[in-house]
């Protein structure tokens, strides 16, 4: 029980800081420039974006659940199960964010779902 | 459009970075995480106890260096290609994990197990290949 609170926050939180971080890099527009100042610059300018906080809090928030998670469990094990964020993910597009989920993305969603699900019983 | 080429090489090469340092950082936590043991999280004394084992590990700060190293690998990667195209990437990750865990956690990974992994892959890919925007940008 206590495992599948902090499954729920690997997933959940890690989709929703990705998609906040993706946001606030396209924000800060392409990096072109790979010289050590210009990181910092555009890490400074990305900083500023609000969204990054958000999405950078979530992932903390995730980072730990998972530390918990790989207390108890094996990585083989955890790592494939964090995969069901792609349902989440596509959940998420479909009923948040109004995007139209193909049958073909549908799909995807239900292979990776079956792969954890194999992953999950797969333990000897 | 000339510098298309560029464009290219430089987001395989930083796929390639995450595709190796995202897997090997979760190796290394899961290692430093199991030296400290199944953790409870009851009371703040507890917690802070945890924290400390958690920050004190050598292991689990080389998995926190390596999953630094993913991460601004993964966030200039995302300055200019969209997220669906380099999330199907992060699918080879997870046949990598499974080959990690094995080789350097002697996890046993059952058949049934790589399996799993493996139509993990197949279905990411084909979440990869739908397309990437189905609304209009706002």
């Amino acid at each position: 029980m206590r495992e599948l609170i902090f499954y729920l926050l690997i997933i959940g939180a890690g989709t929703g800081g990705e998609l906040c971080v993706s946001r606030a890099m396209k924000a800060v527009g392409e990096v072109k420039d790979f010289r050590p100042a210009a990181l910092i610059g555009a890490a400074t300018r990305a900083l500023q974006v609000p969204w990054m906080w958000l999405g950078l809090t979530l992932m903390g928030t995730a980072f730990f659940a998972l530390l918990a998670v790989l207390s108890m469990e094996n990585v083989s094990l955890v790592v494939p199960a964090t995969a069901l964020s792609y349902a989440a993910g596509a959940l998420g597009g479909k009923f948040f964010l109004g995007e139209q989920v193909t049958r073909k993305r549908w799909t995807g969603v239900l292979l990776v779902c079956i792969g954890v699900a194999l992953v999950v019983i797969g333990r000897r | 459009m000339k510098s298309s080429a560029g464009l290219h090489f430089k987001t395989y090469l930083l796929i390639l970075l995450m595709v190796i340092f995202g897997p090997l950082g979760n190796v290394l936590l899961g290692k430093g995480m199991k030296r400290i043991g199944a953790v409870s999280v009851g009371t703040p004394r507890e917690a802070l106890e945890v924290l400390s084992r958690v920050l004190t590990s050598g292991t689990i700060w080389l998995g926190i260096g390596s999953l630094i190293t993913f991460f601004v690998a993964y966030m200039l990667v995302l300055s200019w290609a969209d997220y669906s195209y380099v999330q199907p990437a992060s699918s080879v990750a997870y046949g990598m994990v499974a080959l990690l865990a094995h080789f350097m956690l002697r996890e046993a990974v059952t058949p049934m197990r790589w399996m799993g992994v493996l139509i993990i892959c197949l279905g990411v890919l084909v979440v990869g290949h739908t397309p990437p925007r189905t609304t209009e940008p706002s």
